[in-house]
């Protein structure tokens, strides 16, 4: 049911997201810098950055990548957007793909190999995360009967008690689209240049914060999935989503960078074997 | 409406000094300027603090450090990793062999110095220089970016 009380807060939300984003990446940067005896940048270092990037020089290598970072940033907006909104979750959950696919085909878009090698690995990497999330989004259908974010805003009783197992399946599943390691395979997001910037290596100058732009919200948007698994209480809400993005930042710097085959090897059975025997648990109780 | 946009200029002029990603190329020589740069990086000096990150991207970088010396071969690879950097960027060059050819400087392949071929900003001095200097000449190049605003 949409509301003007809610497109305002959904309005809001699109508005103060990439804000929010910022400030926790600034927050992450710090804390990584602190778990590893740097002094580190400031926590409004995010801001500096993309404000940098969207001043600089514009150097697009064609006009397909120009479109589809657009549609990257749009459709992560847009499932912001959704999410506030208190919308399907099966409908963002696709409107998240189209932005993971059109981001993908912008890395194929150039001939540089390091960019088609980035998005090949992007490819696996969305491929692995994607049944993981849209089996979770069942599980929050299992229990509450509804796909309905704000129908499962209103449930009584913590989700992550009754879905414990599917909780730690999504962590994998969000490490992967946060592009922290052992994940950040396709980027190489945290300076290894392993592959240059992998998907990322054509980008430059306003593009390039664009890119950043579309991720601080699909931050935002994750933390927001999170948050469906501990809606009773605002409190209980923000300190659930600090362990839980506190957890991502130290296994982001306990562990080192793993091959797309590892990947696909251990997330998928893993992740797929603790959601089934969730669902057991769920559907015998 | 000017004091808008001066404003606006202001902080164009701090974010760009205050996030510069740098790209290094080592031109040859003997790596001792490179191990320094590449100290700079570590947590005792921590580069980061003042927002530089080591993009190793030219496309993304806007500081680009040369050391070593420059010669008739690896001089393309210099230019080109320059073209490909997009404005506004500065160039620190670092070490003797980067600023002057410093010992090769009479070689038959040597070229002398970083600027026969590209702009260079700010010269580090040293053979090789101490990392505390590469981190100055770096953070004095970054002034540039505000120099430019002012003078626009």
């Amino acid at each position: 049911m949409i509301t003007m009380s809610n497109f305002l807060w959904a309005l809001t939300a699109i508005i103060l997201a990439p804000a929010m984003g910022a400030l926790i990446s600034g927050i992450d940067r710090k804390l990584t810098a602190w778990f590893q005896g740097r002094v580190g940048p400031p926590v409004y270092q995010p801001f500096l950055d993309t404000i940098k990037l969207l001043s600089k020089e514009k150097n697009i290598v064609n006009s397909r990548q120009m479109i589809c970072v657009l549609v990257y940033l749009l459709s992560s907006m847009a499932a912001v957007f959704l999410f506030f909104l208190g919308s399907d979750l099966l409908l963002i959950f696709f409107v998240l793909t189209i932005g993971a696919v059109s981001f993908i085909a912008g890395a194929m878009s150039v001939p540089s190999p390091y960019s088609q090698v980035g998005a090949q690995r992007e490819l696996m990497q969305v491929l692995t995360y994607e049944p993981l999330l849209l089996l979770t989004f069942v599980g929050f259908f299992l229990i509450t009967g509804s796909f309905n974010i704000s129908y499962i805003l209103t449930w009584e009783e913590p989700l992550l008690f009754s879905m414990p197992l599917i909780y730690i399946a999504l962590g994998f599943a969000l490490t992967i689209k946060l592009r922290k390691s052992p994940f950040d395979i396709s980027a190489s997001h945290h300076g290894h240049q392993e592959i240059v910037k992998g998907s990322l290596t054509e980008y430059s100058g306003p593009q390039l914060a664009m890119v950043e732009i579309a991720h601080w919200y699909e931050i935002i948007l994750i933390l927001g999935v999170f948050a469906l698994f501990w809606s009773t209480s605002v409190t209980a809400m923000l300190i659930f989503l600090s362990i839980t993005y506190l957890a991502e930042i130290l296994i982001d710097n306990l562990v080192a960078r793993s091959t797309w085959r590892w990947m696909i090897a251990h997330v998928w059975p893993v992740g797929l074997g603790l959601i089934i025997i969730n669902y057991i648990l769920i559907l015998g109780m | 409406m000017s004091l808008l946009s001066d404003c606006f200029k202001n902080i164009i002029a701090k974010s760009r000094a205050g996030s510069p990603w740098m790209v290094h190329l080592d031109c040859g020589s003997c790596n001792g300027c490179d191990i320094e740069t590449w100290a700079c990086l570590t947590p005792v000096y921590d580069l980061e603090r003042f927002g530089i990150i080591n993009a190793g991207n030219p496309k993304h970088a806007d500081i680009l450090l040369v050391t070593g010396t420059v010669n008739h071969r690896n001089r393309y690879v210099l230019e080109n990793i320059y073209d490909q950097m997009s404005s506004p960027k500065v160039v620190v060059s670092i070490g003797s062999c980067a600023n002057s050819g410093g010992i090769f400087k009479d070689c038959y392949n040597v070229l002398g110095g970083a600027d026969k071929v590209i702009p260079v900003d700010i010269y580090v001095p040293g053979c090789p220089p101490k990392p505390e200097s590469i981190i100055d000449g770096a953070l004095e190049a970054v002034q540039k970016f505000k120099l430019n605003q002012e003078e626009k």
